[in-house]
């Protein structure tokens, strides 16, 4: 069984950006030379190490796209044989259903944060059925192209 | 800086909105890390012991099933460092630590009981809900102190005393 000290944390950075991959993220912290074990998963990254190293990495990664990162912490540390797939036979690990529900969700939520950052109102007025502006248009089809 | 109790207590949503708007979130993780890296294994895996339901006790009645009050034992001791907290009603799926919905009515229940500001939300279903849904827990969390906890203000106090030992 895995042992490590105290003082070791383990933090999920969950992706659900457009600009950002998994993999991008994961470069990053390889080029910082932090001391923290990276595994990447298909919904991001999970970080272990000492919890100064690791909170400066999930910083540095949030930073990526601030508000389409999301970041929580982890009991286990990454590739524990408590919870890793592979000496478990397979199948999802326990824990990891809600956190698929909850990446459904993150899109949304990444948009509101956005809106919220913007100072935008968050609960939008209903408005009566108008044309739509070209710049909103050209807004839609940056976003479009941008994917 | 306040300490956020939040229901799902593993939710990632509201653990990392908690940390986004400068709060300490009280999760099941935090917990976990405590139980299962601790270098003296008292009955591995996972180190949950026969001390653990006793630990219970304290929240549940002896009549109670142990998986509750095992789960109290550390969902519990949460509940008293609990100075605000977001209770999200109709979370889409409950596995795990929070599989129990007796336990998670007797978290509630504490957690209801302790006059502690309190947001009650839905969880969000579609993209209208989820502005909703973020734009109510921003309020929240910024209608809390900011104030330093009482942690920070000695890790403060002693890194200042150690400035001035080496000065």
């Amino acid at each position: 069984m895995t042992e490590i000290k105290k003082e070791e944390i383990t933090k999920y950075i969950v992706i659900s950006s457009d600009k950002v991959l998994p993999a991008d993220a994961a470069m990053k912290i390889y080029e910082s030379e932090f001391p923290v074990t990276v595994k990447e998963t298909c919904f991001g990254l999970i970080v272990t190490g000492f919890r100064e190293d690791v909170m400066a990495v999930v910083e540095k990664i949030r930073q990526l796209d601030k508000n389409h990162i999301f970041i929580k912490d982890r009991g286990f540390p990454a590739g524990d044989a408590r919870r890793c797939r592979a000496s478990r036979g397979g199948g999802p690990r326990p824990g990891f259903h809600f956190l698929r529900e909850e990446v459904e969700m993150l899109p949304a939520i990444g948009a509101a944060l956005d809106e919220l950052e913007a100072n935008k109102p968050l609960k939008k007025e209903t408005k009566e059925k108008s044309r739509l502006k070209v710049s909103d248009l050209e807004k839609i089809i940056e976003a479009e192209l941008s994917r | 800086m306040a300490k956020v109790f939040i229901y799902p207590i593993n939710s990632l949503i509201l653990s990392d909105l908690v940390e986004r708007f400068g709060h300490k979130p009280l999760t099941m993780m935090n917990q976990i890390r405590e139980k299962v890296t601790s270098i003296s294994l008292d009955s591995p895996p996972i180190n949950i012991t026969s001390e653990d339901p006793k630990a219970g006790l304290k929240y549940a009645a002896i009549e109670v099933p142990a998986g509750v009050r095992g789960r109290m034992s550390l969902i519990g001791p949460l509940i008293e460092e609990t100075e605000a907290a977001i209770i999200v009603e109709n979370p889409p799926t409950n596995f795990g630590c929070v599989g129990c919905n007796r336990t998670n009515e007797l978290t509630k229940y504490l957690v209801r009981s302790k006059n502690v500001p309190i947001l009650e939300v839905k969880y969000p279903e579609s993209e209208e809900e989820a502005r909703d849904f973020v734009s109510k827990i921003a309020e929240f969390l910024e209608s809390l102190p900011k104030e330093k906890s009482e942690e920070d203000e000695k890790a403060i106090e002693e890194k200042t005393t150690e400035m001035e030992d080496k000065k």
